[in-house]
């Protein structure tokens, strides 16, 4: 199988709202084995979601292990993902595969709750954190047509959001 | 075939430079590439990356009309540009003490010592009159690592200058 090509920004399709995954077969299992090597053919890709390989549904991998000195899940595979709970707020630096040759701030909560299926249909509930909570609200985004693009916010209103050090 | 210059224009902020400078650079044949405009203590400033199928002299004849009418003043230079040779930044520093002289040069003097390159730098003055306030935001790169910058930074919160040194872990999704 030839690597899934990326959708790249301004593609209309990247705005769609992904469906929901009803059936969980081999063809599903397939194409999630394709989407991971997408993702890990990308430079310093930790995310993908399907939709930016043109199939709309809501399946989204993030895979933050190779990061060093971060919590995480290893490889996580989410199907029809849903956060459930955040917690507090950080701006941090984001890039995307399908928006290539541009980085950005975003908001995002710093620890989420979510809940998803896996490959097989089977409920799997995670806590997350830092980086890898950024990822996937990054990647859930793209489920619903959204990209950091839509998220920009000036570096400036990160100025005295963080704790001042004691002399 | 097309050339780059920096273009860039200064004068008395007011309502609609934006729009007219860059409208005369489009009727004039320009492309614009990577800019940085902003008001700066009531003056506008703009320097944009202007890309155009003439020279320097054909540059000046097509914003000279629209710099007189808005008052600005105009300095091009020809440079060797290129689009999509973006650094990524590694680290974010943000300073902030109360204002006085040799702030800025002695911060980042001590960031140059320590092997951070700044890719990106606002400033400002706030707080009062009496009791102004400086603040500095940059984005660089640490090329010897974040420590070296945090060690070497270290010797200034003495001083009575506020420092932050955080790692920009860019997300690539």
């Amino acid at each position: 199988m030839p690597l899934l090509e990326i959708l790249k920004y301004p593609d209309e399709r990247l705005k769609q709202i992904s469906n929901e995954v009803v059936v969980f077969d081999d063809v599903l299992r397939s194409f999630i084995t394709d989407l991971e090597e997408a993702m890990r053919a990308g430079p310093g890709g930790v995310g993908i979601a399907a939709p930016q390989v043109a199939r709309f549904e809501r399946i989204v991998i993030v895979d933050v292990s190779g990061k060093p000195k971060i919590k995480h899940n290893g490889c996580m595979i989410l199907v029809n993902p849903e956060i459930t709970e955040w917690e507090g707020y950080k701006i941090g630096r984001e890039g995307c595969m399908s928006v290539p040759d541009y980085t950005g701030n975003v908001m995002r909560a710093e620890k989420i709750k979510l809940e998803a299926l896996d490959e097989h249909g089977i409920k799997r509930e995670f806590e997350c954190e830092g980086y890898e909570a950024r990822a996937v609200q990054h990647e859930i985004d793209h489920l619903d047509g959204l990209l950091f693009l839509d998220r920009l916010v000036s570096r400036k209103k990160d100025l005295f959001r963080r704790k001042v050090y004691k002399k | 075939m097309s050339n780059w210059f920096m273009l860039n224009l200064i004068g008395n902020d007011q309502s609609g430079i934006v729009a007219q400078v860059t409208n005369a650079l489009y009727k004039g044949g320009c492309h614009l590439g990577e800019t940085s405009m902003m008001r700066l203590g009531g003056n506008f400033t703009m320097m944009m990356m202007t890309s155009l199928d003439g020279t320097e002299t054909d540059l000046e004849k097509i914003v000279k009309p629209v710099a007189e009418k808005l008052e600005l003043h105009v300095h091009i230079d020809s440079i060797e540009g290129r689009l999509h040779q973006h650094v990524e930044p590694n680290v974010r520093v943000t300073v902030f003490g109360a204002d006085r002289a040799g702030i800025v040069a002695q911060v980042t003097g001590v960031l140059s010592e320590s092997g951070m390159n700044i890719l990106d730098l606002e400033s400002d003055v706030g707080g009062t009159e009496d009791k102004p306030i400086y603040i500095m935001y940059m984005e660089g790169l640490a090329e010897d690592g974040i420590e070296a910058l945090r060690t070497a930074l270290e010797a200034l919160r003495t001083e009575g200058i506020d420092v932050d040194v955080e790692e920009i872990e860019t997300l690539i999704g």
